[in-house]
C-alpha cells in the first residue's frame, strides 16, 4: 500500500520545474513513484500543501483528468531535454527533405552517366557517383522520402499492433494468451522471402502501403512477445496489486500503471527495428516484390553499393550514414520519451 | 508447472497443422515450379506433365496436403527436385545451423549483456556513447558488407581464419560467422539490457541490497541483472527463428550449407516439400524456445507463476 | 600468420598427393601428375543423368566422367571424333556409326554400340523424365516414345538399330546434315549396364568412361574425382584428380582463392572484376564462350507486333550504349554483340561480325528518330523484365535503361521490372504474360550456328520465348538443314539471320565470356567454349 510522499526523499540532482514543485519524487522505486504521481494533481499550485492523497482517492477520482497528468508531465519533461530537441530537429529536417527534396538539390536522381560510374567526389557532385554513374548526393536526398516513410510507418504500425495485442495477452493471460502466442509462433515460422514473394506479388500498386502493410504483418509478433513479457513482469509489481485491490478497472490498471512501466523494451526494439525495416524494403525490392524501379531509396542504394565496397566505398557510406543518422535520431527520441515516462530517472 | 508444460506441448499439435497448411498454401500460390526446371527454355509439355504427376502437382491442393501430412507421419518428408530426400537435406543442414545459432546466441548473451550492463550503469558516459555508435554502424551497414570485410581482413589479409567454413563446420570455424550473424541482434540485446538496467538500478530492492552492504558485484549480478533480463530473454527467444531460418546472407558469405540456404533455394525453386519440411521443423523449434522463455520468466522473477 | 596458413596448405596438399598416389596404385609419369586440385562448383539442380542435365554445374561433371562419340575441341570448338571411329551417311538422314575398339567404362565394362543405343533410348523415353529428351527429337520414333500428349506407345526409338558390337544405325525423321556434330553434347553419352540395373546406386556414385572417375560424392557439399588410370583416350588427365567444392556464392569462392584454399574459380563475381588484375595478376582468364545475351519481345502482344514496331525495336537497340556498359558494368567480360551468334563459332562456323550493321550501333539521334517513326514506345514506357534471383541482371538492366533514357531524353522511357524467381519468370513467359522486352540468354548446346538460330527464332521452337514467327526465316532454316555442304548451309543460316536483323526479332546485347581465376600452383588452365575449365589439361605444381 503506497503511502503519502515525504518530500525530503527527493532524488539528489533531479531536475524539477519551479512552477510545479509538486511533482513527487519519492526516490522509493517505481511503485511509490507512480502511485504518488497519480495521487497528485500536477496543476495544483505549489502552495496547496503536501500531497496526501493516495491511490485510494485516485481510484475514485476523476480518472480522465488525472490520466492526462502523467503524460503532460512527461511532455513537460521532454521539452526541456536537449537530447529530445536535437532528435526532434533531425527528424524535422528529414521530414523537410522528404517533402521538398528539390530544395537542397539541383539534379534529378534518375540522371545517370555510366561513364562516371564509381567516381569520387568532384565539384557539383560532393558525394561522388554510384555504380550506375548516378549522383550519390542527389539520390541520398531523394531517397529520404521512401525510406523515412517506410521505416517510420512500419515501425509505428508494428509497435502499436504488437504492443496492444501482446500487452492484452500478457495482462489477461489464459486462453487468449495461448491462442495469440501460438499465432505468433506460426508467424515467426513464415520466412520473409516466402512471405514477400507470395503476399506482395499479388499486389500491383506501386505505393509504399503494401510494403508497410507487409512489414507490419510479419513484424508484429516480435514486439508482441516483448510487450507480453514486460507486461507479465509489470503486473507482478506491488503498485499494480494495490491498484487492483482497490478496485481499479482493467483499463485503468493497464493504461496508468502497467503501460508506462512496460513500454521501455518496446521503444528500444522499435527504434532499432526502424533501421532494419529501411533495409528490408531494399530486400523486397531486390526480390522484385517491393517498390518497383525507378524508386529511389537508401535501402536500394545501400544494397546496390554493397558488393562494390572494395572499389567505391563512398557509394555505400553516404546512404548508410543517412540511415544511421535517422536511426540515431529515433533512438535518441525513444530514449528521451522513455526517460520522461520514468519518474525514477528524474 | 508440470501440467502447464504438458498443456503447452499439446498446443503444438494445432500450431503444427496450422503452420504446415499455411506454408503449403503459400508455396502453392507461387505458381508452377516445373516451369523453372528446364532452364532458359520451355519444358516440353509431355515431360512437364510427367514431372507434375511425379511430384503430385496434378492433384487438388487439399489432396496434396493430406498426402503430404500422411507421409510426414511415416517419416517421409518427400524429395527435393534434385532427387534428394528432404530428410537427407535436413540431416545435413540442421546440425550446422544449430551450431551456428548456438555460437550467435552465446555472443548475444555474453557480449550483448556485458555491454548492456556496462552502458546501463554508465549512462551518458563515453563508453555508452561509443557503444551507441557501434550499434548504429551495425544497423546501417548491411551484414553482407561487414561479413565480406571481416572475411577479406581476417581470411585473406591476416590469414587468421579460413574464409569459408568447411563441410564439418566445427564450432571454431563458426566463431566469425556467428559474430556476423549475431551483430544486429547484439544491438538489440545491448540496448534492451541497458534500458532495463538503467530502469532497475533505482528500484527498492537494489537500494536495499546496497544498503545491506552487499558487494557491488553481487548487487549487479544477483539483484539487478536477474530482474532486468526478462525483456532480453524474450527477445532472444524470438530471435532464434531469425537466426536459424534467416541466416541466408551469413550462410552465403561463409559458404555454410545450412537451413537458411536450403530454405531460400527451396522457396526460389518453389519446392513445396523442402520448404514445408524445413519450416515445420522450425515451427517446432520456436514452440520449444518460447516454452523455455516462458518458463524462464518464472525463474527470473519468482512472482510469476504458472499453474 | 599468412605463412602459417600457406605451410598448412602445403602440408594438406602433400597429404592429398600421397593418398592420391597410394590409391592410384601406379605413379604417373609427370612430376606432380598425382597432385589433386580443387575447384568451385554449384550444386546440380537435377540428378546427374546425362540426358537430365541442362545446366553448367552438372555439365561440368559429365564433361569429366563421360566421353561421347564426338568431343568439342576445347580451343576451337570444332566437333572431333572421340569414340566414333566413323559416322557414315549418304543422304544426311540415315547414319551408320562405328564405335572405336578398346574403350571401357571405369568399372571395366566395355563401351559398345548397345551402351549408346540403350542410353539414348533411356534419354528419349517419356517415363524417365529426362529434361533434355528433345535432343533425340530428330530420331525416328521419337513421337511414339515421347508423345506430346497421351501415353507413350513404344519403349525404344525405332530409328536406332544395333548392328553388331561396335556398329549401330540412326534413322532421322528429316535431313539434318550437321547431326553428327551435335553428338558431343553430354545427352548423347554412353551408359554402363549398372545405370539400368542399379539406378539409385549409380546416381549416388555415377560411373562413366571419361578421364576421371568419381571417388566420392557428398550431395550438396563436394565431389572428389580421381584420375582414372585406365582411361584409353588421348586426353588423359594431367593431374591426380579434382575436388569440386560446392559454393553457394561465387564471391566466397573468389575469397577462398585469394586465401589459398581453392585452386580454380570458374566464375569471377562481377563486383570483383575491377580488382581481379590486382588480386590475381595474369592468373585470370577471360575467354569467349558460346553465350549471347539478348532482349526478346512479346510478339503475341499486338502493341509489339505492329508495322512500325520493328523500327521501335531497332531504335531501342540503337539507344543502348553497349560499349560503355560492357566496359563499366562487366569490365570487358562481355563484348558488344554485332550479330546473333557467338564468336566461338569462328567465321567458318557462321559467326559474322557486323552482320547487325547500324542497327547495333549506339546513336541517340537515330534512336530517337526511329522510335518516333515507328509510332513511339508502346504505352510510352518500356519495362525490361528479368529474374532477380540470380546473377547481376539488375545492374545491366538498370544500365541499359539509363542508356535508353539518356538517349531519348526521357527519364521514364525505360524501367527494369524484376521478377522474384526464375520459375515465376519462366511461367510468365510460358503463359505469354510479358508486356515488354525481357531478358533472354542463350548458352549454346553445341557450337553450330543452327543452335543459335533455330531453337530461338523458328516458329514455335522450344526457346522461341517471344513467339516470333516469320515464314521467310523458317524456310531458310529448313533449306539450310537439308544442305549437305556445310559452307552453303552456313550461308543459308546467315541469310536467315539477316531476316532476324531486318525485323529486329530480338535485340542482341553482348557476347558473354567465360572468366576464371586460378592459384599459383596451377598451369595450363583453359576454359572451353562452354566456359567450363578444361580440367584434364591442368597441371599442378
Amino acid at each position: 500500500m503506497p503511502e503519502p510522499t515525504p518530500p525530503e526523499y527527493q532524488l539528489p540532482g533531479a531536475a524539477r520545474t519551479p512552477q510545479n514543485g509538486a511533482v513527487a519524487d519519492t526516490g522509493m522505486g517505481g511503485a511509490m513513484d507512480l502511485a504518488t504521481a497519480e495521487g497528485e494533481t500536477l496543476e495544483r499550485p505549489p502552495d496547496a500543501g503536501p500531497p496526501e492523497r493516495d491511490a485510494e482517492g485516485d481510484a475514485e477520482g476523476a480518472a480522465g483528468e488525472r490520466a492526462r497528468s502523467l503524460w503532460s508531465d512527461a511532455w513537460r519533461e521532454l521539452r526541456r531535454n536537449p537530447v529530445f530537441i536535437v532528435a526532434a530537429l533531425v527528424i524535422l529536417f528529414l521530414v523537410f527533405i522528404s517533402l521538398w527534396p528539390g530544395s537542397i538539390t539541383w539534379m534529378s536522381p534518375l540522371k545517370c552517366e555510366l561513364s562516371k560510374a564509381q567516381e569520387g567526389s568532384q565539384p557539383g557532385h560532393p558525394f561522388g557517383f554510384d555504380g550506375q554513374g548516378c549522383d550519390v548526393y542527389t539520390r541520398v536526398v531523394y531517397g529520404a522520402r521512401t525510406s523515412v516513410t517506410v521505416g517510420f510507418l512500419a515501425t509505428l504500425g508494428v509497435a502499436l499492433l504488437g504492443s496492444v495485442l501482446g500487452g492484452l495477452a500478457g495482462f489477461f493471460g489464459g486462453a487468449g494468451d495461448s491462442v495469440l502466442s501460438r499465432i505468433t509462433d506460426i508467424f515467426f515460422a513464415i520466412p520473409v522471402v516466402l512471405g514477400g514473394l507470395v503476399l506482395l506479388s499479388v499486389v500491383t500498386s506501386n505505393t509504399v502501403w503494401p510494403v508497410i502493410g507487409f512489414m507490419v504483418l510479419l513484424g508484429w509478433p516480435q514486439i508482441s512477445r516483448i510487450a507480453r513479457g514486460s507486461v507479465i513482469t509489470a503486473k507482478q509489481h506491488d503498485y499494480v496489486q494495490a491498484a487492483r485491490a482497490l478496485g481499479a478497472s482493467h483499463s485503468r490498471v493497464l493504461l496508468r500503471h502497467i503501460t508506462p512501466n512496460a513500454v521501455a523494451p518496446v521503444i528500444v526494439v522499435a527504434t532499432i527495428a526502424l533501421g532494419t525495416y529501411i533495409s528490408l524494403e531494399a530486400t523486397l525490392s531486390y526480390l522484385g516484390v517491393g517498390l518497383k524501379p525507378p524508386t529511389v531509396s537508401w535501402g536500394i542504394d545501400i544494397s546496390a553499393a554493397s558488393p562494390y565496397i572494395r572499389n567505391a566505398p563512398h557509394a555505400l557510406l553516404w546512404p548508410s550514414g543517412a540511415l544511421a543518422v535517422t536511426v540515431l535520431a529515433f533512438i535518441m527520441l525513444g530514449d528521451a520519451v522513455r526517460d520522461a515516462l520514468d519518474p525514477k530517472l528524474r | 508447472m508440470g501440467r502447464y508444460v504438458v498443456r503447452r506441448l499439446l498446443q503444438m499439435i494445432p500450431v503444427f497443422i496450422g503452420a504446415t497448411l499455411l506454408i503449403f498454401l503459400m508455396v502453392n500460390v507461387m505458381g508452377d515450379p516445373v516451369a523453372g526446371l528446364c532452364g532458359d527454355r520451355q519444358c516440353d509439355p509431355a515431360t512437364a506433365a510427367q514431372l507434375r504427376k511425379e511430384f503430385g502437382l496434378d492433384k487438388p491442393v487439399w489432396q496434396q496436403y493430406l498426402t503430404y501430412l500422411g507421409n510426414i507421419f511415416t517419416g517421409d518428408f518427400g524429395t527435393a527436385f534434385n532427387g534428394q530426400p528432404v530428410t537427407e537435406l535436413m540431416a545435413s543442414a540442421f546440425p550446422v545451423t544449430v551450431r551456428l545459432t548456438i555460437v550467435a546466441i552465446l555472443f548475444e548473451i555474453v557480449i550483448g549483456i556485458v555491454l548492456g550492463v556496462v552502458t546501463g550503469l554508465r549512462r551518458g558516459r563515453p563508453v555508452d556513447t561509443g557503444v551507441l555508435l557501434l550499434t548504429l554502424v551495425v544497423i546501417s551497414v548491411p551484414t553482407f558488407v561487414t561479413g565480406l570485410l571481416l572475411q577479406l581482413l581476417l581470411g585473406v589479409e591476416w590469414g587468421w581464419i579460413k574464409p569459408s567454413v568447411s563441410t564439418e563446420a566445427t564450432f571454431g570455424e563458426l566463431i566469425v560467422p556467428g559474430l556476423v550473424l549475431a551483430s544486429v541482434s547484439l544491438a538489440y540485446v545491448t540496448r534492451l539490457t541497458r534500458t532495463s538496467i538503467a530502469e532497475n538500478k533505482r528500484s527498492d530492492y537494489v537500494r536495499t541490497a546496497v544498503a545491506k552492504g552487499l558487494p557491488r558485484r553481487r548487487v549487479v549480478t544477483r539483484h539487478l541483472l536477474r530482474n532486468s533480463l526478462i525483456p532480453v530473454v524474450t527477445f532472444i527467444g524470438t530471435d532464434i527463428g531469425a537466426l536459424m531460418g534467416g541466416a541466408i546472407v551469413t550462410e552465403r558469405i561463409f559458404n555454410i550449407h545450412g537451413v537458411g540456404y536450403q530454405l531460400y533455394q527451396g522457396i526460389l525453386r518453389q519446392n513445396t516439400q523442402t520448404v514445408v519440411g524445413f519450416v515445420t521443423v522450425l515451427v517446432l523449434v520456436f514452440l520449444v524456445a518460447n516454452l523455455l522463455v516462458d518458463l524462464l520468466y518464472a525463474v527470473l522473477d519468482p512472482r510469476i507463476r504458472y499453474a | 600468420m599468412r605463412g602459417a596458413t600457406h605451410a598448412r596448405w602445403a602440408a594438406l596438399a602433400a597429404a592429398a598427393a600421397l593418398t592420391a598416389t597410394a590409391c592410384g596404385g601406379q605413379a604417373s609419369g609427370a612430376g606432380d601428375g598425382g597432385a589433386v586440385l580443387s575447384s568451385s562448383w554449384g550444386d546440380p539442380q537435377n540428378p546427374l543423368e546425362p540426358a537430365n542435365t541442362n545446366e553448367v554445374q552438372g555439365g561440368k561433371v559429365l564433361d569429366m566422367i563421360f566421353r561421347s562419340l564426338k568431343k568439342y575441341n576445347p580451343q576451337t570448338g570444332a566437333a572431333e571424333d572421340m569414340l566414333a571411329e566413323k559416322i557414315d551417311t549418304k543422304d544426311s538422314q540415315n547414319f551408320t556409326i562405328t564405335v572405336k575398339d578398346g574403350w571401357t567404362f571405369s568399372n571395366g565394362e566395355k563401351v559398345t554400340a548397345k551402351s549408346f543405343v540403350d542410353a539414348w533410348n533411356y534419354g528419349a523415353s517419356l517415363k524417365n523424365n529426362q529434361k533434355t529428351a528433345y535432343f533425340f527429337q530428330y530420331i525416328d520414333g521419337y513421337a511414339q516414345v515421347h508423345p506430346e500428349t497421351g501415353k507413350q506407345t513404344a519403349a525404344a526409338l525405332s530409328g536406332l538399330k544395333v548392328v553388331d558390337d561396335r556398329t549401330f544405325t540412326v534413322r532421322l525423321t528429316q535431313k539434318f546434315s550437321t547431326f553428327p556434330d551435335t553428338l558431343g553434347y553430354p545427352a548423347f553419352a554412353p551408359l554402363p549396364q549398372s545405370f539400368f540395373s542399379d539406378h539409385a546406386g549409380w546416381l549416388k556414385k555415377p560411373v562413366g568412361n571419361g578421364p576421371y572417375a568419381i571417388d566420392s560424392y557428398t550431395k550438396g557439399s563436394q565431389m572428389v574425382l580421381k584420375k582414372w588410370d585406365g582411361y584409353p583416350g588421348d586426353d588423359k588427365a594431367q593431374n591426380g584428380g579434382v575436388t569440386l567444392k560446392v559454393y553457394t556464392d561465387n564471391n566466397t569462392a573468389y575469397t577462398d582463392l585469394l586465401a589459398g584454399n581453392l585452386d580454380v574459380v570458374d566464375d569471377v563475381p562481377a563486383a570483383q572484376l575491377k580488382n581481379v588484375k590486382a588480386d590475381l595478376g595474369d592468373r585470370y582468364l577471360n575467354t569467349p564462350a558460346g553465350i549471347i545475351q539478348t532482349l526478346a519481345f512479346p510478339f503475341y502482344d499486338p502493341k509489339w507486333n505492329t508495322a512500325g514496331s520493328a523500327k521501335v525495336r531497332t531504335g531501342l537497340s540503337r539507344a543502348i550504349d553497349r560499349k560503355q556498359i560492357t566496359e563499366t558494368i562487366f569490365q570487358k567480360t562481355r563484348t558488344p554483340a554485332t550479330d546473333w551468334t557467338s564468336p566461338v563459332l569462328g567465321a567458318e562456323g557462321g559467326f559474322k561480325a557486323g552482320l547487325c550493321g547500324d542497327a547495333c550501333d549506339y546513336d541517340p539521334v537515330a534512336a530517337k528518330q526511329l522510335i518516333k517513326e515507328g509510332g513511339g514506345l508502346p504505352g510510352g514506357q518500356v519495362k525490361i523484365s528479368y529474374n532477380a534471383d540470380a546473377g547481376s541482371h539488375k545492374q545491366w538492366v538498370d544500365a541499359v535503361c539509363n542508356s535508353i533514357n539518356n538517349a531519348l531524353d526521357n527519364e521514364k522511357a525505360c524501367v527494369g521490372n524484376p521478377v522474384g524467381t526464375f520459375a515465376d519468370f519462366r511461367t510468365q513467359i510460358g503463359e505469354r504474360k510479358m508486356s515488354g522486352p525481357f531478358r533472354a540468354g542463350w548458352q549454346m548446346d553445341y557450337p553450330l550456328i543452327q543452335n543459335f538460330l533455330q531453337p530461338l527464332y523458328y516458329t514455335n521452337a522450344s526457346s522461341n520465348d517471344g513467339k516470333w514467327s516469320n515464314k521467310q526465316f523458317d524456310s531458310l532454316v529448313n533449306q539450310a538443314n537439308t544442305e549437305t555442304d556445310s559452307a552453303k548451309a552456313v550461308q543459308l543460316f546467315q541469310q536467315a539471320e539477316g531476316v532476324v536483323r531486318d525485323n529486329m526479332a530480338a535485340i542482341p546485347l553482348w557476347y558473354q565470356n567465360g572468366s576464371a581465376g586460378y592459384s599459383e600452383r596451377l598451369s595450363d588452365v583453359k576454359l572451353n567454349p562452354f566456359s567450363v575449365p578444361v580440367y584434364d589439361e591442368i597441371k599442378v605444381g
